[in-house]
């Protein structure tokens, strides 16, 4: 059967926000900083022509800030600027190119003062007032720990730095907000309605119905259109509210490549003993995020990379403790995986160089401290659930030749000069949904079956399909409830004055949590059935009791549930160019249940094609406050001739709060790609690297370090 | 005034030869199927068909082209050929977002008219030009290998 959108994507007539024109619509054009901290002192506008007007925070009707938790994220800075590219005000009018002639004479003087412009001089700065934002500390106790340390055979330290990933969802962000006398529409490209709607309420302080939401086709997301949307919103809202015309901003890439959120750039420092045939006696983590200039979701990100930070593994007195820090650089926000990847990429690439100085192989070393149900989590909740890790493992070691390729690729590799082979692997979980108690406290989440006269039924969800195909998969789950047949069921564009809040489309949350609130609704109505009859029914998120997440002490049940993976990649490195070329892929996991499997192979082809790229193609850097990489050719993700084709297979291990056992797998599947190409690459050089991306550069640096070294 | 033939129709159109073609069809003429990714020629998303000949149409200025045949996806939305590549992408999986999809269906009947039974190394170079974010390319490969099975003799040049 077709997905759900398929008929208007193959022919490009499905409008996406920068497909639409209204009546009386203008355009948008922002005016940003050009530096990176300082106070504004003056604003000077150019003579503005008949119907070109500028908008600022003086038209705000509500708080100057963007509702997502903390209140410091401007909509439009008025006082200070806190990064390069942070929004000043909007210039409106009809014509673009007038827009974008008068945006350049705009003049403001901005006083300029010592801007935080890297990681590391955040951590230097880390206890100076406003540079740490959050942090959370827990697990083992140092006392002991030290005591450990004391009489370990050595200690093993390790600094591990990621950069920064920059999310190129094919379609740029895109907001509309349409002007009406009782009412202002908000439409564009977005993941969550209603964190745009109440983001909206709060800056124009305005009532519950005069702000709607509606989501158009997305062209991808990634976390990209998570939060950074509302303020878009917020500026496209405003304007309007001010012109009393529609408003429409659209970025172009180059823009969308500059000013909108990141994967933060991380450091994580591991401290670890060992005693003397290496096995591990306890483990200390230190994670520090680059938040960017505005906390955003940053202390949630934190939770989860720290959440994340001792991998699959149970390890013995495990500590950690976790910072995001402020520099005064773009705000950093939600990227598939949210932290999850960061620590991932960390931990196994430290196992990696712990089993090396065991002198076992990576892939056994890891598997001596793999988790199994019933063991606690390192924030004492428990997994409670069947693990089938050792069986994914297994497996796979059969489908790749894991054991002989190793051997054979040594042995080529010793006749082969230049072009050297190499295999890794990489074990991770993703817990699904939010943390803790978010979707009992925080999201509570409601959906919502209409059932017209003519017994037509229809989703009423807030959850966007951004491609990741829950039109197709939500849309099956009530089709077979309610045996209709799949095609009849109807599935619109989200839009708030038709669906309840059923929670933002993030945290692999939304097969899982909703796909079961729309399996029992669609029981209900069912049950209740009256045929010729306009029904409704609605049904509400019950919480699966666990042990109570305290996010003070940092310890329960952080996750109703985990999705597991296994991935295996072979690549052959350059050693003359640094080039790597990936040879294979193959990949297990454990999503509880797939619902569709063309839908999960997407998904796992896709999210493997970002985390591999995460691990050795794509980098993003920042140089005083700039993003030095505008375009799609600087940044490089990778194109058809990048990717192989992956094996993949689903194992099935059902859940019992999902739909048919559905888990999350959206993110699970970008979390083992780095850090199987990372071991991959050291396998293949025979030399650990600290970082990701592993770039034809860093390769080529170690190579001469290694040479120096040699001889 | 510059004159070419859009999808088969004679057009003229007084814009500055300067503009992109890529804006003359979306706003002169609301051909909304051909998408801006980046605006530089490095995705695709607005591929065309200039005389034949598979080009990014943000580059283009329209000044370049009088007398030049355009053909964008609506010109061969009714074709065989489309017909064929909208099944195997659906079959296949090859959409998700959709966003890189009208310029990758160029993409691929432009391969499929050079080459109608590509291998798979070829079909890869063939959609090289063509970013898509979602996919990881694979159910792409796939689609485009189906439609060449499927539509075998159909891609012959006309």
């Amino acid at each position: 059967m077709p997905r759900k959108d398929h008929k208007g994507k193959v022919s490009g007539q499905l409008p996406y926000i920068s497909d639409v024109k209204v009546e009386n619509m203008v355009y948008g054009v922002l005016y940003r900083s050009t530096i990176a901290y300082g106070r504004i002192k003056s604003i000077q506008l150019p003579d503005l022509p008949e119907g070109y007007e500028a908008v600022g925070a003086e038209e705000i009707p509500g708080p100057n800030y963007v509702k997502i938790i903390k209140e410091d994220q401007p909509i439009f800075a008025n006082e200070w600027v806190n990064y390069i590219g942070e929004p000043i005000l909007m210039l409106v009018g009809a014509d673009l190119n007038i827009l974008y002639d008068l945006l350049e004479k705009v003049k403001i003087d901005i006083e300029e003062h010592q801007a935080i412009y890297t990681l590391e001089e955040a951590i230097k700065q880390k206890s100076a007032p406003g540079v740490t934002m959050a942090s959370y500390e827990f697990g083992e106790i140092l006392d002991t720990i030290t005591s450990i340390e004391l009489k370990a055979h050595q200690i093993i330290e390790e600094e591990y730095d990621t950069g920064y990933q920059e999310h190129v969802y094919l379609e740029p962000q895109g907001m509309l907000a349409i002007y009406k006398d009782d009412e202002i529409v908000v439409q564009g490209s977005m993941q969550c309605l209603y964190y745009i709607k109440n983001a909206l309420i709060n800056a124009l302080a305005c009532g519950d119905d005069d702000v709607r939401v509606v989501q158009s086709p997305t062209g991808g997301g990634f976390g990209g259109k998570e939060e950074f949307p509302s303020m878009m919103a917020c500026h496209v809202a405003v304007a309007a509210k001010a012109v009393k015309k529609s408003v429409m901003l659209v970025f172009d890439r180059s823009e969308d490549m500059v000013v909108t959120t990141k994967r933060h750039p991380a450091k994580l420092r591991y401290r670890t003993a060992l005693d003397r045939k290496g096995n591990i006696l306890s483990m200390s983590v230190d994670l520090f995020l680059d938040a960017g200039a505005n906390e955003g979701l940053s202390s949630v990100v934190l939770q989860r990379a720290l959440l994340n930070s001792a991998g699959v593994y149970k390890i013995p007195h495990f500590h950690a403790k976790g910072y995001v820090l402020k520099t005064h650089t773009v705000p950093n926000g939600a990227f598939r995986g949210f932290g999850a990847p960061q620590s991932f990429a960390g931990i196994e690439s430290h196992m990696c160089h712990l089993s090396n100085t065991a002198n076992i192989d990576p892939l056994e070393y890891k598997r001596k401290y793999l988790v199994k149900q019933g063991d606690p989590t390192i924030t004492k909740g428990n997994f409670r659930d069947p693990i089938l890790m050792e069986e994914m493992i297994k497996d796979l070691l059969n489908t790749s030749n894991y054991k002989k390729k190793k051997t054979e690729f040594q042995q080529d590799n010793q006749q082969n000069q230049r072009y050297k082979k190499g295999i890794g692997t990489s074990l991770f979980l993703h817990g699904c949904g939010f943390t803790g108690s978010g979707e009992r406290d925080h999201i509570k989440a409601k959906v919502k079956l209409v059932k017209s006269k003519d017994d037509q039924v229809s989703l009423k969800i807030s959850n966007s399909d951004m491609g990741q195909g829950i039109f197709t998969t939500l849309s099956k789950i009530v089709a077979k409830e309610l045996d209709l047949p799949y095609e009849e069921i109807l599935f619109p564009y989200p839009d708030t004055k038709e669906v309840p809040d059923s929670g933002p489309t993030v945290a692999s949350r939304t097969t899982m949590i909703v796909g079961k609130l729309l399996e029992r609704a669609a029981k209900k109505l069912k049950s209740q059935w009256q045929t010729g009859v306009e029904q409704e029914v609605v049904e509400n998120y019950v919480h699966r009791e666990m042990i109570p997440w305290n996010e003070k002490t940092f310890t329960g049940d952080a996750y109703p549930a985990y999705s597991w993976g296994v991935n295996i990649v072979e690549v052959e490195v350059d050693t003359l160019t640094g080039n790597v070329k990936l040879e294979k892929v193959y990949a297990n996991y454990d999503v509880g249940k797939v619902i569709d499997d063309r839908v999960m192979k997407g998904q796992i082809d896709g999210g493997l094609a970002q985390g591999l790229a995460y691990g050795y193609l794509e980098k993003m850097t920042s140089k005083e406050g700039k993003i030095q990489q505008k375009s799609i050719s600087d940044y490089g993700p990778p194109t058809s001739l990048d990717v192989v084709s992956i094996e993949s297979k689903i194992f099935d291990n059902p859940y019992a709060d999902g739909p048919y056992g559905a888990k999350g797998a959206g993110e699970l599947t970008l979390i083992g790609g780095a850090p199987a190409v990372q071991a991959a690459i050291e396998d293949a050089l025979q030399t650990p690297f600290q970082q990701i991306p592993v770039t034809p550069e860093v390769i080529i640096d170690s190579l001469w370090m290694k040479e120096g070294e040699e001889g | 005034m510059i004159t070419f033939t859009l999808n088969g129709r004679k057009v003229e159109t007084d814009a500055p030869p300067t503009a992109r073609l890529l804006d003359v069809i979306r706003d002169d003429y609301e051909l909304i199927g051909t998408k801006e990714g980046c605006g530089e020629g490095e995705c695709g998303a607005c591929s065309v068909f200039v005389n034949n000949l598979l080009q990014n149409s943000c580059l283009i200025p329209i000044g370049s082209i009088e007398g030049a045949e355009i053909i964008t996806i609506e010109g061969i939305m009714e074709s065989e050929q489309f017909k064929i590549l909208d099944e195997s992408y659906s079959h296949a999986g090859g959409v998700q977002c959709g966003y890189c999809i009208p310029g990758m269906v160029m993409a691929s009947a432009a391969l499929l008219s050079q080459n109608p039974h590509p291998s798979e190394a070829e079909i890869r170079e063939g959609i090289s030009g063509n970013l898509c974010r979602c996919t990881g390319y694979n159910m792409i490969v796939d689609a485009v290998s189906l439609a060449a099975k499927k539509g075998d003799g159909l891609w012959q040049k006309k």
